[in-house]
C-alpha cells in the first residue's frame, strides 16, 4: 500500500510532506483571497448593479474612470494624504521614540499614553475629533479661540483645510504603533557602536547620522511601507468625520476607497467600482514595490 | 451556514410537531425580511402576533439586517431560493428588483388595481407595472416644520409662519449672535445633507412656479427661472438674511434638539427622538406656504412585495399577510409605533389624526405631496449638498451652480435609464 511512498527520494517525500501541511492555507488562500481578487478584476469589464445577471462591457468602466474628473480629484487627495501623512507621521513618531528611549522617569505611562490612540477605535475618535472642529458654540477649538478674540476657523467645512483637518487625527491614530516600532528598532542597535563613537569623541548628531539611522534602515522600510498602505487606503476618518456629505465639501477630502465605497454600495455601479478597486491595488502594488526597492538598495 | 443550521432545526421541530399532532393542519412558514430600525421591529412583530392569531396554520419568521448590509443579501439570497417570501423595499427601487427578477406582482383577484386607487394615496401607483401592482405600503412620509415654542414664546412670536416671507421675518426674531457676529442659535436650521434636498425639489422650485423634473423624472428640468428663484430664496436665508449656516452644531436636527434652532424642517420618523429629548418644548406645522398660497411637499415610502422565491401554499400565506400589513388596523399600528402616516386615506385623514398635535401637520401635508422617484438617491441628494457648497464655499453664482447641478444630475438619471 505505501509501495509509491517508499518508492519517493528523501526530497521527493519532503516536498509531498510540506504540501500536505500547505494544503489547507493554499485552499484557504485560493477560496477566501485569489478567487474574489480574480474575480474583482472580471467584473471590472461588466456591468452590474448587485441584482439580476452581469454584462460584459469591454473596457468602459476605465473609460468612464480616466474621463471622470471626480476620479482624478479622488486620486489626487489620495496622494496628498499619502505625501503628508507619511513623512510626518514618521518624523514625529521617530523624534518621540528617539528621545523617550532616553527617558527613565515614568518610561512605561508615557509610553503607554503615546499607545492609547491606536487602541481607540477609529470611528469613536473620528467622531470627538468632529465635533472639536465645530463652529461655535459646540466645537472646542473655534470656542478656545473665539474667547480669544480670534475669527473662527471653518476646519471641516473649508475647501482647501478639510483635509488636513482629517488627516490630523489618523496621524495621532497610527503614532503608538510607529512609536513602539522605532523603539525596538533602537534597543536593537548594539550599544558597542555607541561606545566606540563616543569614544571616539563623535558628535551626538553624527552619530544619529552615521550609526542609528543607517541601522534602523530595516525598521524603516517597514514602517515607510506600512504605513503608505494605511494612508493609502484612509476610509475610516475620513467617512466618520464627514458621514453628512462623505468625502466633501466638494470632494476635497474624499479618498480611492471611499469613492469605491459610494459608487458600490449607493450607486450600486458593482463593475465601475470594481475598475476602482483595480486601479488601487494597482498603485498599492506599485508604491509598495517602488518603495522596497528605493530603501533596499545601498 | 447558521442558517441552515437553524433550517434544520426548524425542520426538525416542524417535522416533530407534526408527528405530535397529525390532526391539526399543516403549517407554513413563511419569511419576512426587512432592514434593522428598532421602531419597525417592533411593530412589525405586534402585526406578526396579531397576524399569526388570525390564521393559526401560517407563522411568520422576521429576519431584519443593518440597512447597510440589506440589499446585498436580499440580491443574494432570493436567487438562491433562500431568504424571504416577503420582502421590504423602498419605492425607489422598485425597477431594480422587478428587473432583476426578485419580486413577482401580487394577485389582481385579491389586489384589484381599481381598489388599490381607491384606497390608497395616488402616490402609490408608481408601484404599478401593466395592470398589476408589484408593491404596496404599510406606510408614507411627509414633511413639516417643527418649531420650538419656548424659543417662540421668549421671542414674543405668537404662531409659525404660514408663508415663506412670513418664514423669513420669523427666522430673523430667532436668529441669535455672539459679540463677534458668531452665530449662536440659528432661526432655521439648514442643510441639504438633511431633508432640506426634499425640500427645495419637491417643495420651492414648485413654489417659485417651476416643475422640478419632467417625463416621469427621467429629465432635470429645474435650470429655469423658478428653479434659480427657489435657490436664490434657500441660499438667501444664509447670505441674505443671516438666519441660518450650514453644519451648525454638525447636523441640522441635533441644533433643534440642543435647543439651538427656532426652527427644523424634518420627517415625522423625528418625533419619537424629539419625544424623548427632556427640556424641550416643541410643535409642528405644515411647510410654509409660497406668497402666492401655492403648498406643496415631499412624500416617500417603503412598500412589501412578494418574492419570486415563494410559490404554492407560501405564494398564498405571502398574499395574505402582505393584506393583513396594508389594512387600516395595520396601518394605525404603525403610526402609533413608527410614527409613519398611514397610506390610506381612509385611516390617515381620520379626524382624530388630521387634528393630532404631532402628525397632523403631516398628514395634512399627505394631500398635497410630490413623491421624486428616484435613480440613485444618495447621488442626486449629492448634486445639491455640492451646490450649496459651490455657492457658500466657493462664491459660485446661482445661475452657475444650478447649471452645474441640472447636467450632473441629468448624467446621473441618463446613466440609470439607458
Amino acid at each position: 500500500m505505501h509501495g509509491w511512498y517508499n518508492g519517493l527520494t528523501i526530497s521527493g517525500k519532503r516536498v509531498l510532506w510540506v504540501w500536505g501541511f500547505l494544503f489547507l492555507p493554499v485552499i484557504f488562500y485560493s477560496a477566501i483571497r485569489f478567487y474574489p481578487t480574480f474575480n474583482a478584476f472580471y467584473l471590472s469589464f461588466q456591468d452590474w448593479n448587485l441584482l439580476g445577471s452581469r454584462q460584459w462591457v469591454g473596457i468602459d468602466n476605465y473609460a468612464k474612470l480616466f474621463a471622470d474628473p471626480i476620479f482624478w480629484k479622488v486620486f489626487a487627495n489620495t496622494f496628498i494624504y499619502l505625501f503628508i501623512g507619511t513623512p510626518v507621521s514618521l518624523l514625529l513618531s521617530f523624534v518621540i521614540a528617539y528621545y523617550l528611549d532616553q527617558v527613565r522617569f515614568l518610561h512605561g505611562l508615557i509610553r503607554a499614553l503615546y499607545f492609547l490612540p491606536f487602541l481607540t477605535t477609529a470611528v469613536a475618535m473620528a467622531w470627538v475629533w468632529r465635533w472639536f472642529y465645530q463652529p461655535v458654540p459646540v466645537g472646542v477649538f473655534n470656542n478656545v479661540m473665539a474667547s480669544f478674540g480670534m475669527v473662527q476657523q471653518p476646519f471641516l467645512a473649508s475647501t482647501t483645510r478639510a483635509l488636513p483637518a482629517v488627516l490630523a487625527p489618523a496621524i495621532w491614530a497610527g503614532l503608538g504603533f510607529q512609536i513602539i516600532i522605532f523603539m525596538a528598532g533602537l534597543r536593537a542597535i548594539p550599544t558597542s557602536y555607541y561606545e566606540a563613537a563616543r569614544i571616539d569623541g563623535v558628535s551626538t548628531w553624527t552619530i544619529l547620522w552615521e550609526i542609528t539611522l543607517p541601522l534602523l534602515k530595516p525598521t524603516l522600510v517597514f514602517l515607510v511601507v506600512f504605513s503608505s498602505i494605511g494612508f493609502l487606503r484612509i476610509f475610516d476618518h475620513v467617512f466618520n468625520m464627514t458621514t453628512n456629505d462623505p468625502g466633501g465639501p466638494l470632494n476635497s477630502t474624499k479618498p480611492l476607497v471611499l469613492l469605491i465605497y459610494d459608487t458600490a454600495f449607493n450607486a450600486f455601479d458593482m463593475g465601475y467600482a470594481a475598475a476602482q478597486t483595480v486601479i488601487l491595488f494597482t498603485v498599492l502594488l506599485v508604491v509598495s514595490l517602488i518603495q522596497l526597492r528605493i530603501m533596499r538598495d545601498r | 451556514m447558521i442558517s441552515i443550521v437553524k433550517r434544520n432545526l426548524a425542520g426538525t421541530a416542524f417535522g416533530l410537531a407534526l408527528a405530535m399532532s397529525s390532526v391539526s393542519a399543516k403549517a407554513v412558514e413563511i419569511e419576512y425580511w426587512q432592514y434593522f430600525f428598532e421602531a419597525r421591529i417592533k411593530a412589525m412583530t405586534t402585526l406578526i402576533e396579531n397576524f399569526e392569531k388570525a390564521n393559526p396554520d401560517i407563522t411568520v419568521k422576521m429576519t431584519h439586517f443593518p440597512y447597510a448590509d440589506y440589499r446585498t443579501k436580499v440580491a443574494a439570497a432570493i436567487p438562491a431560493g433562500q431568504g424571504p417570501d416577503v420582502v421590504q423595499l423602498f419605492y425607489g427601487w422598485l425597477n431594480d428588483y422587478i428587473n432583476a427578477e426578485l419580486i413577482q406582482p401580487l394577485p389582481t383577484d385579491v389586489f384589484p388595481a381599481a381598489e388599490i386607487e381607491k384606497k390608497f394615496f395616488p402616490m402609490v401607483s408608481a408601484m404599478k407595472r401593466g395592470d398589476a401592482y408589484y408593491a404596496l405600503p404599510t406606510a408614507v412620509r411627509s414633511l413639516a416644520l417643527f418649531y420650538n415654542t419656548s424659543l417662540f414664546d421668549e421671542a414674543g412670536i405668537s404662531g409659525p409662519p404660514a408663508t415663506l416671507s412670513e418664514l423669513v421675518k420669523t427666522a430673523k426674531k430667532l436668529t441669535k449672535k455672539d459679540g463677534a457676529g458668531n452665530i449662536t442659535q440659528v432661526g432655521i436650521t439648514m442643510g441639504m445633507t438633511a431633508q432640506d434636498h426634499h425640500w427645495f425639489r419637491e417643495v420651492l422650485v414648485r413654489q417659485f412656479g417651476g416643475d422640478p423634473y419632467l417625463d416621469d423624472y427621467k429629465t432635470v428640468n429645474y435650470n429655469t427661472e423658478a428653479g434659480r428663484a427657489a435657490l436664490d430664496f434657500y441660499t438667501g436665508l444664509i447670505s441674505e438674511h443671516g438666519v441660518s449656516q450650514i453644519g451648525f452644531m454638525d447636523e441640522p436636527q441635533a441644533a433643534f434638539k440642543a435647543g439651538r434652532a427656532g426652527m427644523h424642517i424634518d420627517g415625522s420618523f423625528r418625533i419619537g427622538a424629539l419625544d424623548r429629548t427632556r427640556g424641550l418644548k416643541w410643535a409642528v406645522a405644515e411647510l410654509p406656504a409660497s406668497d402666492e398660497g401655492v403648498k406643496s411637499n415631499y412624500s416617500s415610502y417603503w412598500v412589501n412585495a412578494v418574492t419570486t422565491k415563494a410559490k404554492g401554499e407560501k405564494h398564498d400565506a405571502a398574499v395574505k399577510f402582505i393584506k393583513y400589513v396594508t389594512s387600516p388596523e395595520a396601518m394605525q399600528i404603525w403610526l402609533d409605533t413608527v410614527g409613519e402616516l398611514p397610506a390610506d386615506p381612509a385611516a390617515a385623514l381620520t379626524d382624530a389624526n388630521k387634528m393630532h398635535d404631532k402628525y397632523g401637520a403631516f398628514i395634512r401635508g399627505l394631500g398635497y405631496a410630490n413623491t421624486t422617484i428616484f435613480a440613485n438617491e444618495s447621488g442626486q441628494r449629492q448634486v445639491l449638498i455640492d451646490t450649496v457648497n459651490r455657492i457658500v464655499l466657493e462664491d459660485a453664482t446661482t445661475a452657475d451652480a444650478l447649471a452645474e447641478a441640472a447636467e450632473t444630475e441629468q448624467k446621473i438619471l441618463d446613466e440609470y435609464y439607458k
